[in-house]
């Protein structure tokens, strides 16, 4: 019932609620620019003219439908049929591409010259510097300084794109304090500039928009699959950062009560050590982060807590509000992925099927292999390869030991 | 206490309220406490403590900073609570600024229970907008607490509205589109905002972000009901060698700003 209300569009409600989260926890300032951006969404998802170029767009630039792919050689080694949703294959190199090709349309609707956006390893801001060089919207986007110095292969992109990236000096000078920044930037320049929000989180309509951009990863999933195995998957597997490429392709597969949905969260060096991303499945609790009400990882007094993962796509308090309200209810089911656990299935993808994943999506490959003897006989498991790896050689070349700690 | 016998005083007097806001458990706990008192004995009419919080989106470099060193120094949601009965015994009505987590995670009902014991008049909530306070707007009503919504240039004209319908003690007008403390002046945008406010509610209206100086205070006093500083205080404390010199400074600029509110410059 829940999950048809979900699938109907019906949820969120019209002020942005899943249940009891989600919603807007916002400046003032802002609520007029997410009324206009909300409907501007809303006219959007009626105007066929619209939705027709987001689809040629999808098609004929990012390169989708992403194929699904039948991995026999891991399959055979892990006694279940495990089918692989290749968001890796799209252009920029992950689901991420499908949202900021929506945003940008949107932020051209608007007549906004200018584009936010935050990241934290880089693929976001990768992904929003690339749909704003094609639509020829200036782009600034806001990166941690610790993670400008991780990551400056994905520094070096942006600015070959166009965009301007910001180091972001205060806090834990990571993912949440470039948001932070990224707000502080909006809510001064609201006027000219669209904030492109890299996940399905943060104040009301970005969660119900982001997902309706990314939900054709599960729409399309759920007719290869048919098409291939004759039937439904018994379980979908996800990472869960802020959970934008796990409601994509969750979404689609609500209403079917025989498919499980499982959400895979960075579980670190373990939650029980308390250095670890799992907002849902650690030891987080409900509160206000960003924008919405939902779970995050906190301490007694509601102070946001520092999140750990070897991935920095995962590496955030936080998580999407109607993950938290699929949780509540059951529909989906959320457990962490050790950073370990993440690594080994990272190696086993790319020993058995050549396929080197995202670290991101490793944690989701790795949940799935975790839950494959639950399922009963010859289960089929849908698994979102949401990214690829190529991002993520140095750190598992390091992890690994192929490459010295200084490489 | 209710601000808005300060309001009514100096309404009375032909000037304006000066509202000076300090993190609690900046530098210190019992820092933060002396700065309130300071700030008190040199003519601040209304303290503003602010909750020192891990993400505080709002603000500008120097609130920033100052809450990272609160937060560093570990102050807690009890030593907040304490910072402000503690500022409430120097005898002027003290209303705590807060974002809306560590309020929810202690407990909406309890925290306002705890902050009437405490002598605080009330919350200004720069995240939660009306449309998300219900438990918040009852638990006000329940412990007779000031509740501030904040109202800013980009606000509609029901959603001013709507901000001053569910306020009681003053209105909140940000004045400028911004994060505190990074602007050289009020914008123009402040008088015609609180103007808009005019037309919609009776209630007593704030300016804040941006107000450094007498002269500043003086104009703002001359259009609005009160006078909020912040930044411009806190700087005192920040830029000090020591504890003894910032103290001073911040004396010297509250009253200065004190006999800004005095003078109103009305245009």
């Amino acid at each position: 019932m829940t999950g048809a209300l979900s699938a109907a569009g019906l949820l969120p409600d019209v002020a942005g609620h899943f249940g009891r989260y989600g919603g807007r926890f916002m400046p003032e300032a802002l609520v007029p620019a997410l009324d206009e951006l909300d409907a501007e969404y809303r006219h959007a998802q009626a105007d066929e003219a619209f939705q027709a170029e987001f689809s040629r767009l999808l098609r004929d630039y990012a390169g989708t439908p992403s194929m699904l792919y039948d991995a026999t050689r891991l399959s055979d080694a892990v006694g279940a049929r495990i089918l692989l949703k290749r968001e890796d294959l799209n252009h920029t190199g992950a689901h991420k591409v499908r949202n900021v090709l929506g945003q940008a349309l949107l932020t051209v609707r608007m007549g906004k010259p200018r584009v936010i956006a935050e990241t934290g390893a880089g693929q976001h801001g990768v992904a929003a510097a690339t749909a704003c060089a094609l639509f020829g919207l200036e782009c600034v986007v806001y990166m941690g300084e610790e993670d400008t110095r991780r990551q400056a292969l994905n520094v070096a992109r942006m600015k070959m794109l166009g965009a301007e990236v910001i180091p972001v000096s205060s806090g834990s000078r990571t993912l949440k304090d470039a948001m932070n920044e990224a707000l502080r930037d909006w809510v001064t320049n609201v006027a000219t500039t669209h904030y492109m929000i890299g996940t399905a989180a943060g104040p009301h309509p970005f969660p119900a928009m982001v997902r309706d951009f990314a939900r054709g990863i599960g729409v399309e999933a759920r007719a290869q699959c048919l098409a291939l195995a004759g039937r439904l998957p018994d379980a979908v597997c996800a990472c869960v950062g802020g959970g934008s490429n796990a409601i994509g392709i969750f979404h689609a597969f609500i209403p079917d009560e025989s498919v499980r949905l499982y959400g895979f969260e960075a579980g670190g060096d373990g939650v029980e050590t308390g250095r670890h991303a799992a907002s849902i499945s650690g030891d987080g609790g409900v509160g206000v982060l960003h924008g919405a009400r939902t779970y995050l990882l906190q301490d007694e007094d509601g102070q946001t807590r520092e999140s750990h993962s070897i991935s920095a796509g995962l590496d955030y308090p936080g998580v999407g509000p109607e993950h938290a309200w699929l949780a509540d209810t059951g529909r989906a089911v959320y457990q962490p992925v050790t950073d370990a656990e993440a690594m080994a299935a990272f190696e086993r993808l790319c020993r058995t099927e050549g396929i080197i994943p995202a670290i991101e999506s490793a944690h989701a490959l790795a949940g799935a292999l975790r839950i494959a003897p639950t399922l009963g006989t010859d289960p089929v498991i849908l698994v979102n390869l949401s990214g690829r790896g190529d991002k993520d050689v140095q750190t598992a070349g390091r992890f690994f030991g192929f490459l010295g700690e200084h490489a | 206490m209710s601000v808005a016998p300060a309001f009514e005083k100096a309404k009375a007097d032909g000037r304006g309220v000066l509202i000076g806001c300090m993190p609690a458990g900046f530098p210190t706990v019992p820092g933060s406490i002396a700065a309130m008192r300071a700030m008190v004995e040199s003519g601040v009419d209304v303290v503003e403590v602010e909750f020192p919080y891990s993400d505080p989106v709002m603000d500008g470099p120097v609130i920033q900073r100052a809450s990272e060193i609160a937060l560093a120094g570990g102050v807690r949601t009890r030593d907040v609570l304490h910072a402000i009965e503690a500022a409430a015994q120097a005898g002027a009505p003290v209303i705590l600024m807060t974002y809306w987590n560590p309020i929810e995670r202690y407990g909406v009902d309890r925290f306002a229970r705890d902050l009437a014991a405490a002598g605080g008049a009330g919350l200004i909530t720069p995240d939660l907008i009306p449309d998300e306070a219900q438990e918040w707007l009852a638990a006000a009503d329940r412990y007779g607490l000031d509740r501030v919504f904040l109202a800013a240039p980009s606000s509609t004209d029901a959603r001013l509205a709507g901000a001053a319908a569910a306020s009681r003690g003053f209105v909140y007008a940000a004045s400028i589109m911004g994060v505190t403390g990074t602007r050289e002046q009020v914008s123009a945008s402040a008088p015609r905002l609180v103007a808009r406010l005019r037309e919609v509610t009776d209630l007593p209206i704030g300016v804040g972000l941006g107000v450094r100086d007498s002269t500043q205070a003086a104009a703002v006093a001359g259009y609005a009901d009160g006078v909020i500083v912040g930044t411009a205080l806190i700087r005192c404390l920040l830029d000090a060698a020591d504890e003894a010199s910032g103290l001073d400074a911040l004396r010297r600029l509250a009253t200065d700003l004190a006999a800004g509110v005095r003078h109103p410059q009305r245009s």
